[in-house]
């Protein structure tokens, strides 16, 4: 127990000294999983609407096939990225292997599923009938797709934090294509992982409560956005 | 609609708050030539490379991107052309990928030494013996718990040697157990489970404090472990960053840096970490 209220302790050190090095993998942490999220954000919504709301053959298929994609393993994930993004790899001219542009891509592909399932569950669950009395009511397409987004917008508020919650969390993938490279591409989870290897367990889990307390800052402010419509 | 605006707020200054970090600092760092050094775990876990990283940035200009991985992973990147230089530890291993012709240059380094570490209870009754092998087969006579690496890295690659050595199949038995982790975690998980393993040294003097697991065999001449930097052969892989490479890899061996090495870790831990060996021949290590 020792350990872990040491901890604690140096978690609190680590904040209010304002540590340099902690704070720049907090922030570099918060940039990649923020800019992963609202690509996810952008593709799942989207897409995820158009699934639920498109009628085709196989959408039973497509939807089963997106629902496994939200339990991505983040290795496999980075393997793949990875392997994309060799030097001698299809995408290598891009060189942006073991940079933060490339956890970005990782963490995006991990998201969009999430983002994407829950949407079109959320898109789903809308009474049937509102699509049609929209219509009736002289909405265009585009116009009747943005109501039925703006009347799920509590589920899909949960779906951003829901992506949001899988990668600012996720080691697997970032240490793949990023390298856990120091002042460049370590973010909390890496960072966490390495102090671990080099027994420091006090940092690693000062690095773990820092990550735990910025997950629930960002989910906190979506949450309260959330539930203040609620109660209206 | 309150709420719709507030989404949309929240939306905007996140949007305009990431794209600025984009803007700001470290896409920018992506401008400086970047080296890959793909190493091993215990070159990190030690932190030594956090000291000797930065002076080598500021001589040369080139950024450094430390993957720490196996030694067995690291050549495997240098087979693909995937890394610019390599500082590993598996002379084995080191002379095949030599002789397959894509390393360009492969020079001496540092060495320190293998340890087997173990409980204090010591259940094989292990302690003291001079030669390792006996030490293994004493283990394994006893069926007591080995923790092994397991992960193609040098130091599973010397574990496996030693256990050649001493006419032991240790694979498939039920006392022997494959981590698949690096030495830091390897070694937290022998302490936890009360187990003995093969350890470098640096790895457990950085992390002894925290273990409770006892040095049981040293001083072994079979327990040497020799750290290699490694230049790739740019011909293979036009992208492979030579100069960067060649760069390091003098870095690595020169005058100043060796006495880094040399001192490193005495302040800490009471003794070097690594002794330096650049420009020495292999065979007279540990005399």
């Amino acid at each position: 127990m020792g350990i872990f209220l040491d901890g604690i302790w140096q978690a609190f050190y680590l904040l209010v000294t304002l540590d340099p090095e902690v704070l720049r993998i907090t922030l570099l942490s918060l940039q990649i999983s923020g800019s992963a999220t609202l690509i996810s954000m952008l593709l799942g919504i989207s897409s995820g609407a158009a699934v639920a709301l498109a009628e085709f053959p196989g959408k039973r298929v497509v939807i089963s096939l997106i629902n496994t994609g939200m339990g991505l393993p983040p290795v496999v994930v980075g393997l793949f990225v990875t392997m994309f993004l060799w030097r001698n790899g299809p995408f290598g001219f891009l060189e942006i292997l073991y940079t933060p542009v490339a956890m970005v891509i990782a963490q995006a592909v991990i998201a969009v599923p999430i983002v994407t399932g829950i949407t079109i569950a959320a898109m789903q669950n809308l009474p049937p009938n509102l699509r049609l009395q929209i219509l009736s009511l002289g909405a265009t397409r585009i116009q009747m797709v943005w109501i039925l987004m703006k009347e799920a917008r509590l589920p899909l508020l949960a779906a951003v934090m829901a992506g949001f919650g899988g990668v600012i969390s996720e080691v697997g993938a970032s240490i793949m294509v990023g390298g856990n490279i120091k002042g460049f591409t370590r973010v909390l989870t890496t960072a966490t992982v390495m102090e671990t290897g080099k027994g420091n367990f006090e940092l690693a889990i000062a690095l773990g409560i820092i990550l735990l307390l910025l997950a629930f800052l960002i989910t906190g402010v979506l949450t309260i956005i959330q539930q203040r419509e609620k109660r209206r | 609609m309150d709420c719709n605006r507030k989404i949309t707020a929240f939306l905007i200054v996140a949007m305009a708050l990431l794209a600025g970090s984009w803007g700001a600092s470290p896409a920018a760092a992506q401008k400086v030539k970047s080296v890959i050094l793909a190493t091993t775990t215990s070159t990190q876990d030690t932190g030594l490379l956090d000291v000797l990283i930065p002076i080598f940035e500021k001589k040369t200009g080139f950024m450094v991107k430390t993957i720490a991985v196996g030694s067995g992973q690291a050549m495997a990147m240098g087979r693909k052309g995937e890394a610019d230089v390599l500082l590993v530890h598996s002379p084995d291993d080191e002379k095949a990928f030599m002789k397959a012709g894509f390393g360009a240059r492969r020079r001496l380094v540092m060495h320190n030494d293998f340890i087997i570490v173990g409980p204090a209870a010591d259940p094989a009754k292990i302690k003291g013996t001079k030669k390792s092998a006996d030490a293994l087969k004493k283990i394994a006579k006893s069926e007591s718990l080995f923790v092994s690496r397991g992960d193609n890295s040098g130091t599973h690659a010397k574990e496996k040697n030693l256990w050649k050595a001493a006419a032991v199949k240790a694979e498939g038995q039920k006392w022997y157990q494959q981590t698949g982790l690096g030495m830091g975690q390897t070694l937290a998980v022998a302490a936890e489970k009360k187990g003995y393993t093969l350890a470098d040294r640096g790895t457990y003097l950085a992390l002894k404090k925290k273990l409770g697991l006892d040095i049981l065999v040293e001083g072994d001449a079979k327990l040497l472990n020799i750290y290699h930097v490694i230049e790739l052969i740019g011909k293979n892989f036009p992208k492979v960053n030579v100069a960067g490479g060649t760069a390091f890899a003098d870095f690595m061996v020169a005058k100043e840096t060796q006495k880094i090495i040399k001192t490193f870790g005495v302040e800490k831990f009471g003794s070097p970490l690594f002794f330096p060996d650049a420009g020495k021949r292999v065979e007279s290590l540990g005399k």
